[in-house]
C-alpha cells in the first residue's frame, strides 16, 4: 500500500516548481556576485587608471582560454541536457565528462595564473601592495575575492555535475526525469555568466 | 497539474550556432580592448558581455521557451541589480569632486 503511495507521489514532479526553485537560487546568487561588481564599479569611478594599470598585470591569454573553455563547456552542458531528453544516454555520459574535464581544465590554469602572481609579489596583504597606491591594492583585493568566490563556484559546479554523471550512469537520472541534470546545468550557466563579465571587468580594462 | 510541460529540444546545430556566436563575441572584446575608445571603453565592453550572456540565458539556459514566471522574476532580479548599481552613483560620483 505504502509502497504504492510512494510511486504515485514519484511519478509527479512538479518540473515547473522545481526549475523555479532552481532560478530563485540563481537570483541569490546574482545579487551575491552583484554585490561585489557594485564594489569594483565605485572604486573603477576613483581609481580608473590604477585598475587599468593593475589590469595589465594580468594575463590576458590565460584569460581568453579560460573564457573559451568555460564557453565549451556550458555548450557540452547544453547538449548533454539534448541527449538525454533523446534517450542518448551515452553521449549524456560522454558531454558530462567533457563539461567536469573542462572545469579542471579551467582551475588548473587559474593555479597557474594566481602562482605567477604570487611569484610577483602580488597577494593580499604582500609587501607590494601594501606599500603601492590604495587603487591597486584593492584591484586586487577585488580580483582575489571575485576570481576566488568564482573558483569555488566552479568547483562546486563540478560537484554537481559529477554527481548527475553518476545518478546518469545509474539510470536514477533518465529521459523521462532530467531535472537534476536541468539545474546543473542552470548552475554550471550560471558560472559561465559571471566569468563572462568577470574577464572584460578586470582583463580587459582599458 | 500543468499538462504541457515545456519540453523543448534544442538540437546540437543550434547550440554549436549560439557557442559560434559566443566564441566570435570573445574574439571580438579581447580586439576592442586593444582600441583605446576613451570613455566609451567600459559601455562597449559591457554591451559585449551583456549580448554574450543574452545568448547563454535564451539558449543554453533555455530562458527562451521558459514559462513567464522565471522570465519575469529573472527581469526583475536583474532589474533591480541595476537599481543598486546606479543608486550608489549618485553617492559616489558626488563624493570625491576634488
Amino acid at each position: 500500500m505504502e509502497k504504492k503511495i510512494d510511486k504515485t507521489i514519484d511519478k509527479s514532479i512538479d518540473k515547473t516548481g522545481v526549475r523555479i526553485g532552481m532560478w530563485l537560487f540563481l537570483y541569490t546568487e546574482i545579487i551575491l556576485f552583484g554585490g561585489l561588481f557594485v564594489l569594483y564599479a565605485a572604486y573603477f569611478h576613483k581609481f580608473p587608471d590604477l585598475f587599468a594599470q593593475g589590469g595589465k598585470e594580468l594575463n590576458r591569454v590565460l584569460g581568453t582560454v579560460n573564457t573559451a573553455v568555460l564557453l565549451i563547456s556550458s555548450f557540452t552542458v547544453a547538449a548533454s541536457i539534448t541527449a538525454l531528453q533523446r534517450g542518448k544516454k551515452g553521449q549524456t555520459i560522454s558531454l558530462l565528462l567533457f563539461s567536469i574535464f573542462c572545469g579542471a581544465v579551467f582551475l588548473v590554469n587559474k593555479y597557474f595564473e594566481w602562482s605567477a602572481k604570487f611569484h610577483h609579489d602580488i597577494f593580499p596583504n604582500s609587501a607590494t601592495l601594501q606599500d603601492g597606491p590604495d587603487g591597486l591594492n584593492i584591484f586586487f583585493g577585488l580580483y582575489y575575492v571575485i576570481t576566488g568566490l568564482h573558483g569555488l563556484h566552479v568547483i562546486i559546479g563540478m560537484l554537481l555535475l559529477t554527481i548527475t554523471l553518476v545518478l546518469v550512469i545509474k539510470e536514477r537520472v533518465h529521459k523521462d526525469r532530467f531535472q537534476l541534470l536541468e539545474n546543473s546545468g542552470l548552475y554550471w550557466h550560471l558560472v559561465d555568466l559571471i566569468w563572462i563579465f568577470v574577464f572584460p571587468l578586470f582583463y580587459l580594462v582599458l | 497539474m500543468n499538462t504541457q510541460e515545456s519540453q523543448h529540444i534544442i538540437s546540437y546545430k543550434m547550440l554549436g550556432i549560439v557557442l559560434a556566436a559566443l566564441l566570435a563575441l570573445t574574439g571580438v572584446t579581447v580586439a576592442v580592448s586593444s582600441v583605446d575608445l576613451g570613455v566609451f571603453n567600459v559601455p562597449v565592453a559591457l554591451l559585449i558581455a551583456s549580448t554574450k550572456a543574452t545568448l547563454v540565458l535564451l539558449f543554453f539556459m533555455h530562458m527562451k521557451y521558459e514559462s513567464r514566471v522565471i522570465i519575469v522574476s529573472f527581469i526583475s532580479a536583474v532589474v533591480f541589480l541595476g537599481i543598486l548599481i546606479s543608486l550608489m552613483f549618485f553617492d559616489v560620483a558626488f563624493r570625491y569632486f576634488s
